[in-house]
């Protein structure tokens, strides 16, 4: 069996195009020195895994891709970067673990294995009888994504609201500054410094 | 017709692998949660490819709800970073040995 049977050329040129797409942002994420590259390499990444989507008939999920990651996440990745300063370059090779690095490699490795081998052996394992409906037949994919979330899905969607809340919730918690910090600032307190400037003016004259 | 599934587990797989090995190598906290996402991404691309192989839309839901997941945890994983930034300067992970900030 040949991985490209049944495939038109176009189809083709779109699935080479993106996931070489995919695989250069990603390499860009983890190879870049400067966290900025990384995460322009991310949008890359994303956008790639976009066009797959689209390529696979999952045209809302590509619209939430570019929408939630692209155009959310990785602004507030950019954000924390500009914010914190972080921006410089850092070299890869700082580790204080020894052989982080080969390790990294190895167990990347080892991921790729484990996926060829379950591949390999048991591949329609999961090929349980269609629980959520099909995806093909009439209708929109939005229509049959959201007859999916809105009725058999519907406890699991509003739970997360729930932990869209908690983590509103807690971002505003974590980015507060604690109430110590805030106490050992030095106050602004105006009338003090027009006290200071009235006596400095009444030195000088 | 379009193309099968393995090429797209095969992509998936790669991209996951990649991931992790940032995840292991890097040591900066952001770097690191931007290899999180791309594990994120490679799971999502294999969901979608094994819903549409099973014709079967719980694949694409399930996505859906990775990228809300993935959405807070990225509020609250930044939140932390910004928290322990301002306490410590800029630090690597190998830093951070200490639970209270």
């Amino acid at each position: 069996m040949t991985l490209f049977d049944h495939a038109t050329i176009p189809d083709m040129v779109v699935f080479a195009v993106a996931s070489f797409m995919v695989l250069a942002g990603a390499i860009t994420v983890v190879l870049a020195r400067n966290p900025i590259y990384s995460a322009l390499g991310l949008v890359v990444t994303l956008f790639g895994v976009a066009v797959l989507f689209v390529e696979q008939n999952a045209q809302f999920l590509a619209a939430v891709q570019v929408i939630v990651y692209a155009g959310a996440i990785v602004v507030l990745f950019l954000f924390v970067i500009m914010l914190l300063g972080v921006d410089r370059t850092e070299p890869i090779s700082r580790n204080r673990v020894r052989f982080a690095q080969p390790f990294a490699v190895l167990v990347a490795m080892a991921f790729v294995a484990l996926a060829i081998a379950i591949g390999h052996k048991s591949w329609r394992a999961t090929g349980a009888a269609s629980q959520g409906g099909h995806l093909d037949g009439e209708g929109s994919n939005v229509a049959k994504l959201a007859d999916s979330l809105f009725t058999q899905y519907l406890f699991l969607f509003e739970v997360t609201s729930l932990l869209l809340v908690i983590a509103v919730v807690g971002a505003v918690v974590l980015a507060r500054r604690p109430r110590e910090i805030v106490a050992d600032l030095p106050e602004e307190d105006e009338d003090d410094d027009i006290e200071v400037i009235v006596d400095d003016v009444k030195e000088q004259a | 017709m379009s193309i099968q599934a393995g090429p797209y587990l095969l992509l998936a797989t790669a991209l996951f692998a990649v991931g992790t090995y940032g995840v292991l190598a890097r040591r900066n906290p952001l770097v690191m949660f931007m290899s999180i996402e791309l594990m994120l991404n490679a799971a999502n691309l294999a969901f979608v490819a094994f819903a549409r192989t099973l014709n079967d839309v719980a694949g694409q839901s399930l996505v859906f709800f990775v990228l809300v997941v993935a959405a807070a945890e990225v509020v609250i994983g930044l939140g932390i970073i910004v928290s322990i930034f301002r306490h410590r300067g800029g630090t690597t992970v190998d830093e951070l040995n200490e639970l209270a900030g």
